[in-house]
């Protein structure tokens, strides 16, 4: 058995308080850093993006966006089998793409030290789905560690690598949104000096042929058997609270709310959450009359135990769709019977909703006003331009998954069953992530189809981040940018055409042609994000209210900047144009008949706040 | 221990700097020797969407965000987020909001009433349930001491009132966090939000006139050359030229009467005349814009 004091967790005493608020993913990049890591590598997905990001420009690590998650594990890998510990950061979706190389990292082990974050998002803050990924670390075979605040996202992160390298294997730290952006209180520790070891060759553990693959599963199964023996005994597993008449199994944050629930509860709560301490909760469920679990999203640790014949609850009380709070996990201890029902408290009716918006100015809205008005199938993707899906653009049928328009527009189109051209539409990074295969597919089988890529120069949704296509790397030095005119061309695409979508008429008339066109054509938008890299402010347009008619064709674009007026035309609201939020894109100016929408006399400051 | 555990709620609506004003609050909280977890959501919630911060302190915290009806302090600021986040307040809690009004298109979609989606600037929405209020205008006291932009440490002043910290750590959070050279506005800006009255609440807006019934859309088809500019400006979509070049009203309920279809029309064959008689309840009528 390995010696559990080869992995340290907690925070060496100094004496004084050098302690500072850091969200969660700040704490991993610090964890990551004093672990010595010199590559840290990923793709922007909420709520992971900004771990990379607080790593930042440091010369000592080699820190980068990738294409997608999968590159991203490809490097990680490959820089851990070259002797650097690396750092691999994904949201919960993006590790489906990784998963390639993840399941078959677990049969090669590691070289130096290699750490996979998931941001898993209970609740759907900012993801198409809420899969629970703890699943993976099973499913892989691979350890599982769960942090369930700051402070422990600094220790567990830091402490991963060193068990990444004592057990040999890739280690998985799952965040989720309340741990990756929630802000609390972490000592720092130093820089830890980097590994020196180089590559060492060995084909039977790197080269998954299948001779040498089905030795290495066996030592996979070994691992794992001697990782739960280290589970049992490791600081990992922590037992608080006292009491027999009942006790909770818990992990992550689901801890704290168990905590706010039952302050003096008797709780063991797993910090490694895979493969389970399973002696350890024996006899916690043993010294206890009732056992519960409480945990976020799929019953893993639930299943887990009853598998193990110890009785156990859980799901009866504990929803298994969204987020745990504290007042649901309240509410699940008083229907067992445990917590007496206290005064509950209603909220308030909800006054509107208030959806994301797409911003004023946004290049991607034209092009959506006029695939509506063309009355296209519109097979969407991920990012700033799903919300081409909500009232008033109303312009998008399908969204699922990074690169998914393309080949679904590709199998829409051959169903025979559109009953209108098919139109997919993808921004420049996620073209890159997972859209460019898609692309050749529709070459291969020459599908009647669009495809609208609207390159605004940045990964918008996440908050901005550089791809291969921007020209730059995540600390803005310039690279060779991919040409995504050049790329259409070379896998087969006939029909590339570049419009400027500030253009109304021309993008109309672009995205008609195109969709006439037999065959695969590519029509690609050419304007920068409004919000980054850089603010792009205009002269701001302003409503001539004598002139508005109030006949509301502005009012089809949802832009956020144009709002209704108290004053009437025929009983209709004329509209008002909030001249410090208006970016000067045009677009309202060019859909106005009547002329009401005029540039404002002097430009107005710019840079402002909202 | 965690019984001491206290929290506050900071909302509005992306883009406004709740984010940043919450992190003030946090380190504040820090420096007044407090543990602290503060906790939002980013991503979408950056596009223009409601925005919330939920900070809990006290002598050990466990969960990061604040119960229903247990908070001390609700910063609201923008006023539909107030309404929607009361209820996180707890009885003889504060509500501060300021009173400005940021209406999403959203709210400017029914083209029926032709009312705003947008809740009434009224206190009484949320004075029913028993909390303190301080309802401000924080950009016009911002502007009176020369940065607008400092309006939300009027917010963070106002919101200091309620709460038992030190105000020199309040100033030194404020210091370490704003952008360098505001310090001084933002200073001042905290100090008048501490001391700030109630601001005067506007007046209610004229209620429209309510729905005036769907126009009668009229085509000379004899004159019609299915030229198709009717259907590209009509912004209710409710012409449609078919593939024989036919033009069809495909939803005539949906017209407002702008006549853009008759004004553009270079054949005049298209006239549209507003409803006369027996024109219908909102409520009876066909909607397509809820």
């Amino acid at each position: 058995m390995s010696s559990p004091a080869a992995v340290s967790i907690g925070t060496t005493p100094t004496g004084a308080d050098r302690r500072v608020l850091l969200s969660g993913n700040e704490a991993v990049a610090q964890g990551a850093v004093e672990a010595g890591i010199t590559m840290a590598v990923g793709y922007p997905g909420t709520p992971s993006t900004e771990i990379l990001e607080s790593i930042g420009d440091r010369r000592d690590i080699d820190v980068r966006w990738s294409p997608n998650e999968k590159v991203a594990l490809d490097v990680a890998l490959g820089a851990s089998l070259g002797g650097a510990r690396a750092l691999a950061t994904m949201k919960h979706v993006g590790l489906n793409v990784a998963a390639d190389t993840f399941m078959t990292s677990a049969y090669t082990g590691v070289g130096a030290g290699l750490v996979i974050i998931t941001a898993d998002d209970p609740g759907m803050h900012s993801s198409q789905n809420e899969q629970d990924n703890r699943a993976y670390a099973r499913m892989a075979g691979v350890p599982l560690l769960e942090p369930s605040n700051s402070a422990e996202a600094r220790e567990f992160t830091r402490a991963a690598f060193e068990l990444s390298e004592e057990f040999d294997t890739p280690v998985l730290v799952r965040t989720t949104t309340r741990v990756s952006h929630n802000r609390g209180l972490v000592e720092p520790g130093p820089r830890g000096e980097p590994p020196v070891a180089g590559f060492r060759a060995d084909p039977s553990k790197y080269v998954m042929i299948p001779g040498y693959a089905r030795a290495r599963r066996p030592v996979l199964l070994e691992r794992l058997r001697r990782l739960a023996e280290y589970a049992d005994s490791s600081p990992f597993t922590q037992e608080f609270g006292s009491g027999t008449d009942f006790g909770v199994v818990t992990s992550g944050i689901s801890h704290h709310y168990v905590r706010e629930a039952l302050p003096d509860a008797r709780i063991l709560k797993l910090g490694m959450s895979y493969p389970l301490p399973m002696e350890r909760i024996r006899r916690f469920a043993d010294s206890v009359d009732r056992l519960f679990v409480v945990e976020e999203l799929d019953p893993h640790l639930e299943n887990d135990l009853l598998a193990a014949g110890i009785a156990v609850e859980g799901k009866a009380f504990f929803p298994q769709e969204g987020e745990l709070d504290p007042d649901r996990v309240r509410r699940g201890f008083v229907a067992a019977g445990v917590l007496e029902p206290g005064p509950e408290s209603e909220p308030p009716p909800v006054p509107m909703a208030r959806p994301p918006l797409m911003c004023p100015g946004c290049p991607h809205t034209p092009p959506f006003l006029a695939l509506k008005r063309l009355g296209a199938v519109v097979t969407g993707d991920i990012g700033c331009y799903t919300l081409a899906s909500l009232e008033p653009l109303a312009a998008m049928d399908t969204c699922v998954a990074m690169g998914s328009s393309i080949g679904m527009a590709v199998g829409m189109a051959a169903s025979g069953g559109a009953g209108a051209p098919v139109v997919a539409t993808i921004g420049d990074s996620t073209f890159l992530h997972g859209g460019v295969q898609g692309l050749a597919e529709a070459v291969y089988s020459q599908a009647d189809i669009t495809v609208l890529i609207l390159d605004n120069g940045t990964t918008a949704m996440t908050g901005g981040q550089e791809h291969p296509g921007t020209g730059f790397t995540l600390d803005r030095t310039e690279t060779t940018p991919v040409d995504l005119v050049a790329l259409c061309r070379a896998l087969g695409v006939k029909d590339v055409n570049v419009v400027d979508p500030y253009d109304l008429a021309a993008t109309y008339n672009a995205l008609e042609a195109a969709m006439a066109t037999g065959g695969p054509s590519v029509v690609i938008t050419n304007r920068p994000c409004v919000e980054s890299p850089t603010k792009v402010r205009d002269r701001a347009y302003e409503v001539i209210a004598d002139a508005c008619t109030a006949c509301q064709a502005c009012m089809t674009i949802g832009c956020p900047s144009i709002v209704w007026t108290d004053e009437f035309a025929e009983g209709r609201r004329k509209v008002r144009i909030d001249t410090l939020t208006c970016t000067g894109c045009t677009l309202c100016a060019q859909i106005c008949t009547p002329l009401a929408i005029v540039p404002v006399p002097e430009p107005v400051e710019t840079g402002h706040d909202h | 221990m965690t019984t001491e555990t206290k929290g506050l709620i900071l909302a509005g609506v992306g883009g406004q700097g709740v984010i940043l004003a919450s992190m003030i609050v946090a380190d504040a909280l820090v420096r007044a020797g407090h543990d602290v977890k503060q906790s939002e959501v980013h991503g979408m919630a950056q596009r223009g969407g409601s925005v919330f911060s939920h900070i809990r302190w006290g002598a050990g915290v466990d969960s990061p965000l604040v119960g229903q009806g247990t908070a001390e302090v609700l910063a609201a600021f923008e006023w539909a987020e107030a309404i929607r986040s009361v209820g996180y307040v707890r009885e003889g809690g504060a509500v501060v909001a300021d009173l400005r009004t940021i209406v999403p298109p959203g709210a400017c979609q029914d083209r029926r009433s032709w009312r705003r989606g947008y809740p009434d600037v009224d206190p009484e929405l949320f004075l029913g349930r028993r909390v303190k209020s301080r309802l401000i205008d924080a950009a016009a006291t911002a502007s009176e001491l020369g940065n607008v932009r400092a309006a939300n440490s009027v917010i963070l002043g106002a919101v200091a009132a309620f709460l038992d910290i030190e105000r020199r750590h309040w100033e030194e959070a404020i210091e370490a966090m704003v952008p360098p050279g505001t310090a001084e506005v933002n200073l001042a800006a905290f100090r008048a939000g501490s001391e700030a009255s109630d601001a005067r609440i506007p007046g209610r807006a004229p209620e429209p006139r309510g729905y005036a019934g769907p126009h009668l859309i009229d085509i000379r088809h004899d004159w019609c050359k299915g030229c198709d500019i009717c259907s590209r400006v009509c912004p209710e979509f409710c012409l449609e030229v078919d593939p024989r070049g036919r033009l069809e009203i495909v939803d005539h309920q949906a017209c407002t009467g702008c006549r853009l279809c008759e004004l553009l029309c270079p054949d005049f064959a298209i006239s549209v005349t507003a409803p006369t008689e027996q024109t219908p309840k909102p409520s009876e009528a066909v909607t397509n814009h809820g």
